[in-house]
C-alpha cells in the first residue's frame, strides 16, 4: 500500500505519445485486502482491514476504510479508533504469494524483462513486445483486464519513459486506473509534485529540502545542483536534481530482488520470561526459513527486532559464514542476537526475525567446512525441514513445527564429529 | 652509556629486534627496543609486546655500559639511513645521540624502569635445521586462519614425539600436516605446543634462513607457557595460545579409493589461468577421466574458460569443485613436481600429498586435505 504524496492536478490526462515510454510500473491495488474481497465478494463495498486483530498492524486496507485515515503499519487499534465498523480479516500469505504468483507469471507473457520488486509490484520493459502485442496502453489495458478476470483484483499501471516516472504514474492512476506519462510531458508532471513524491525522500530530506525553501519538484529542479548538495549531501543532491528533471539510468533488470523474508508475532500481553520470546523466535525462524524454502531462496543475514513494553524497538543482526534457509541454523543465531539484545529489564511486546542477503540456492556454490564435510548435519537438518514442509502442505500450516526441546543451547559443545572449534 | 659499532651490524639487529614492535602499542613504552651496553663488549637488544618477546646481541666497542628504552621503529629507520661508517651511540642525559659520519640524530628516551622484564629463553629442549624448520613451517601456515575471533585456529599445532615434530594447522576449511625431523635433548621427549602462526612463520624466515641450526626451548605446565627459538645470537620467545585444539587428525581420510597424479606446476599455471574468470566465491572446478583432467571456471552468462592437462587417474571418473584460492595455496605448498589428489567422495575432503615421479608413490610427510564446493541441489 503507498503512502506516497500525490499531487491531485498530477491525475490528468498527459497526452498520447507512446513513442520512447516502454517502462510500465505495475502496482495491485490494495492487495492483500483486494484478495480477501476476491474470495469473499460479501464484504465488497465495505471496510476491510487485513492484519492481525489482537494487538497487531495494519497489512492492507480496502479504499473504503483508507476513506476514514486507516494506513499500512498503523496499529490495529488506532486504525479501529478511526473506523470502528471496519470488518477485520487475519492475513493469509499463503494465498496472496499464490495470487502474486500467477500474476507475476502473466507479466512474463507479455516480456521476459519483467522485474518483481514485491509480492505485488513489478517493473517490464515492453519495448520489445510493442510489434507482437501493440503499444504500451493497449498492452496495459489488456493485463488489467486478464487480472481482474483471473482473480477478481484490481490493478493500476503507470507508463513512462524509465522506473521512476512509471512508478510516480502508477501511484497517480490508483485505484484501477492506468497512466501514461509520455515523454516530452515528463518534465511537466513532475513539476505538480512535492518532493516527498520522489523516490529517497523521506521525512528527514524532506526537512532538510524544506529549510532552503524546497517544498515542490518544480523548486527542486529550478535549484542548482551545488545548493541542493549542500542541503542534502553531494550524492543525494545530485541524485535529487536528477530525478526532479526525469531522469533516472537504471535498467529493468529481471528476476524478483527481494530484499529480505521476515516474520513477527506482537504478543497477547507482553512476555517477561525471555524463554517464552525464545519459543516465539523458533516458531518464527521456522516460518522464515520455511519460506525461503518455498521460494528457492537461502539468506546470509539474520536480523530480530524486538519492541519492549516502552515501544523501543531494537534491531540486531548477525551475517552468516554461509547463506542458509534452515530454521534451526536461523533460530540459533537469532536465539544469541535476542540474547545480546539489552532491553533495559522490561518485559517483550514483539518479536521479529527476518532474513536478509537472499540469493537464489539453484546454483549456489558453498564452501563447506571440514566438520560439515566429515558430517554433513547441516543437510540432514535441511532434509528434515523439508519433510515438515512436505507435511504442511497436505495438512495446513499449524499441523507441525520445528520443536524447540531438542536443540542444544548454542555453546562450545562438540558437535557429532567431536570437533569444537570456536574455543 | 657510550659505544660504538658497525653500521651494518647495528641496523641488521635493530630491524630484527624490532620486526614485531606493535603499531599501536597498549603502553608507550612498548614501542621501545631496549638497548643494553655490557662493558665486556656486547651490545642487547629487545623488545617485547607481553606476548612476543625478541632479544639479540652484537659486539661493540662499549666505552661505558649502560642501558637506554627508545623508538624502535625510529632507531630502525634511522640506523638503515646511515651512510657505511662506525655508528657512535652516546647517551646525553635523557638523550641519545647517533653520530656516523657527518650525521647527527637525538632520540628522546623512554624510562627504562617502566619497561617490563622479558621472559627467560626457556631451556633448550632441541634443535631442528633451519631450512627444514622454514619450510615446514611455510607449507603449514597457509592453512592457518587468520580469522581473530578464532584465536585457537590462528595456531599451528606442534605435536613433539621424540625425533619427530607434527606440524598441524587448519582453518576449517582446509588441513594441512607436516612432519619433520628434529634433536631433542632428551630421547622420547613428548609435547604439545599451540603456537600462533604469525609468529611461527616470522621466526623460521628470521632465524631458519641462515641454514644453521636453530634452538628450541619449550617450558610447559608452569602457569606461564612459553615456546623459544634461538640463532645466531638471537632469539625470540612467544606464549603459547591456551585452548584444547580440535582432534583434526581423524579427518584425514582411512581409505582413498580414486586417485589422480597430475604435474604440479602444469597444474598451478592451469588453475591460475582458468581461475581468472571465477569471481570471488565461484569455484574452480577440476573433472578427472582416464588420461586427463578438465580444469573450467565460469557459468551461464558469466566469462568462462577451461583448460585440459594430461592426468593419470586410478579408480572411477569424479569431478570436484573448489575455491581458486585453498586450490593453489595447497599446490603451491607441496614443492614436488607430482601433486597426488586422492579422493573418497566429490563431497567428501580431496587430500593433496606430493610425489616426485608421475608413476611413484607418494609422501605422506605433507598432507593438504581441502574441503570441495558444493553445489546446492
Amino acid at each position: 500500500m503507498s503512502r506516497a504524496p500525490r499531487s491531485a492536478t498530477a491525475k490528468r490526462d498527459w497526452g498520447a505519445d507512446e513513442s520512447g515510454t516502454s517502462i510500465m510500473h505495475v502496482d495491485m491495488d490494495a492487495f492483500f485486502a483486494s484478495c480477501e474481497l476476491a474470495r469473499r465478494p460479501e464484504l465488497r463495498g465495505l471496510p476491510v482491514i487485513v492484519g492481525g486483530r489482537e494487538r497487531g498492524v495494519v497489512l492492507a486496507a480496502t479504499y473504503e476504510a483508507r476513506a476514514f485515515g486507516v494506513r499500512s503499519a498503523m496499529s490495529m487499534a488506532s486504525a479501529l479508533r478511526l473506523c470502528p465498523q471496519a470488518v477485520v480479516v487475519p492475513p493469509d500469505h499463503r494465498l496472496y504469494q499464490d495470487v502474486s504468483r500467477s500474476i507475476m507469471e502473466l507479466l512474463g507473457q507479455i516480456t521476459a524483462l519483467v522485474e518483481q520488486v514485491s509480492v505485488d509490484e513489478a517493473f517490464l520493459d515492453v519495448s520489445g513486445a510493442r510489434r507482437r502485442l501493440g503499444p504500451p496502453t493497449v498492452i496495459g489495458a489488456r493485463l488489467r483486464e486478464l487480472v481482474h478476470a483471473r482473480h477478481g483484483v484490481t490493478c493500476s499501471v503507470g507508463i513512462a519513459q524509465n522506473k521512476f516516472v512509471a512508478k510516480l504514474a502508477s501511484t497517480h492512476a490508483k485505484p484501477d486506473g492506468m497512466l501514461l506519462v509520455p515523454a516530452d510531458a515528463t518534465v511537466a508532471f513532475l513539476r505538480t509534485l512535492p518532493v516527498g513524491a520522489l523516490w529517497g525522500v523521506g521525512e528527514k530530506t524532506e526537512q532538510a529540502l524544506g529549510r532552503w525553501g524546497i517544498t515542490s519538484v518544480a523548486q527542486l529542479a529550478d535549484t542548482d545542483v551545488a545548493t541542493l548538495q549542500a542541503a542534502v549531501g553531494k550524492v543525494a543532491g545530485a541524485h535529487l536534481h536528477d530525478l526532479a528533471w526525469g531522469r533516472d539510468p537504471r535498467p529493468v533488470v529481471p528476476g524478483r530482488d527481494e530484499r529480505s523474508i521476515g516474520a513477527e508475532t506482537t504478543f497477547a500481553q507482553d512476555l517477561w520470561d525471555l524463554r517464552a520470546v525464545e519459543k516465539h523466535v523458533l516458531a518464527l525462524a521456522d516460518k522464515v526459513a520455511a519460506r525461503l524454502r518455498g521460494q528457492g531462496l537461502v539468506g546470509r543475514t539474520v536480523a530480530v527486532k524486538v519492541r519492549t513494553s516502552d515501544f523501543r524497538t531494537l534491531t540486531r543482526s548477525r551475517t552468516l559464514n554461509g547463506p542458509t534457509d534452515v530454521g534451526r541454523e536461523i533460530y540459533l543465531v537469532s536465539r544469541e542476537l535476542l540474547a545480546a539484545a539489552d532491553l533495559r529489564g522490561l518485559p517483550v511486546r514483539l518479536v521479529g526475525v527476518r532474513m536478509e542477503n537472499l540469493s537464489a540456492r539453484a546454483g549456489l556454490a558453498e564452501q563447506p567446512t571440514l566438520e560439515e564435510a566429515a558430517s554433513p548435519r547441516g543437510e540432514a537438518r535441511r532434509e528434515a525441514e523439508l519433510a515438515l514442509d512436505a507435511v504442511r502442505q497436505r495438512f495446513g500450516s499449524s499441523s507441525i513445527s520445528l520443536g524447540a526441546r531438542a536443540e542444544p543451547r548454542p555453546t562450545t559443545e562438540p558437535d557429532a564429529a567431536g570437533l569444537s572449534w570456536t574455543r | 652509556m657510550k659505544f660504538r659499532v658497525e653500521r651494518d651490524v647495528l641496523a641488521d639487529a635493530v630491524t630484527w629486534t624490532a620486526r614485531t614492535l606493535p603499531t599501536r602499542p597498549p603502553a608507550p613504552v612498548l614501542a621501545g627496543v631496549r638497548i643494553e651496553a655490557d662493558a665486556s663488549g656486547v651490545i642487547g637488544l629487545s623488545s617485547f609486546d607481553y606476548e612476543v618477546s625478541a632479544r639479540s646481541e652484537i659486539p661493540a666497542e662499549v666505552a661505558e655500559p649502560g642501558t637506554v628504552l627508545v623508538s624502535g621503529r625510529l632507531l630502525a629507520e634511522i640506523s638503515r639511513a646511515l651512510p657505511h661508517k662506525p655508528v657512535d651511540v652516546t647517551l646525553e642525559g635523557t638523550k641519545v645521540v647517533v653520530t656516523c659520519g657527518a650525521s647527527r640524530f637525538t632520540l628522546l628516551t623512554m624510562p627504562v624502569e617502566d619497561y617490563p622484564t622479558l621472559p627467560q629463553m626457556p631451556e633448550l629442549t632441541g634443535t631442528v635445521g633451519g631450512d627444514a624448520l622454514t619450510h615446514a613451517v611455510a607449507q603449514v601456515s597457509v592453512a592457518a586462519s587468520r580469522d581473530e575471533t578464532l584465536p585457537l585456529l590462528t595456531g599451528v599445532r606442534m605435536e613433539i614425539e621424540g625425533e619427530r615434530i607434527t606440524l598441524l594447522a587448519t582453518d576449517r576449511y582446509r588441513l594441512a600436516l607436516r612432519e619433520l625431523t628434529w634433536t631433542p635433548t632428551t630421547p622420547g621427549f613428548s609435547a604439545v605446543a599451540l603456537v600462533k602462526a604469525r609468529t611461527l612463520t616470522d621466526v623460521a624466515k628470521s632465524l631458519g634462513s641462515g641454514g644453521g641450526l636453530v634452538n628450541v626451548g619449550l617450558s610447559t605446565g608452569n602457569g606461564l607457557d612459553l615456546i623459544g627459538f634461538e640463532a645466531g645470537g638471537r632469539h625470540t620467545t612467544s606464549q603459547l595460545v591456551d585452548g584444547d585444539y580440535p582432534p583434526v587428525r581423524r579427518l584425514f581420510p582411512d581409505t582413498k579409493p580414486i586417485h589422480a597424479v597430475v604435474p604440479t606446476q602444469a597444474l598451478i599455471d592451469a588453475a591460475r589461468r582458468v581461475a581468472l574468470v571465477a569471481e570471488r566465491n565461484t569455484p574452480i572446478r577440476l573433472s578427472f577421466t582416464d588420461g586427463q583432467v578438465v580444469l573450467d571456471a565460469g557459468q551461464g552468462d558469466d566469462a568462462q574458460a577451461s583448460e585440459a592437462l594430461e592426468a593419470v587417474l586410478v579408480g572411477e571418473d569424479i569431478t570436484v569443485a573448489f575455491n581458486p584460492q585453498f586450490l593453489l595455496d595447497g599446490l603451491t605448498a607441496l614443492g614436488t613436481d607430482f601433486v597426488r589428489l586422492s579422493f573418497t567422495h566429490p563431497n567428501k575432503p580431496v587430500e593433496f600429498t606430493g610425489q616426485e615421479s608421475l608413476d611413484g608413490d607418494d609422501s605422506d610427510t605433507y598432507r593438504y586435505l581441502l574441503v570441495p564446493i558444493r553445489f546446492a541441489g
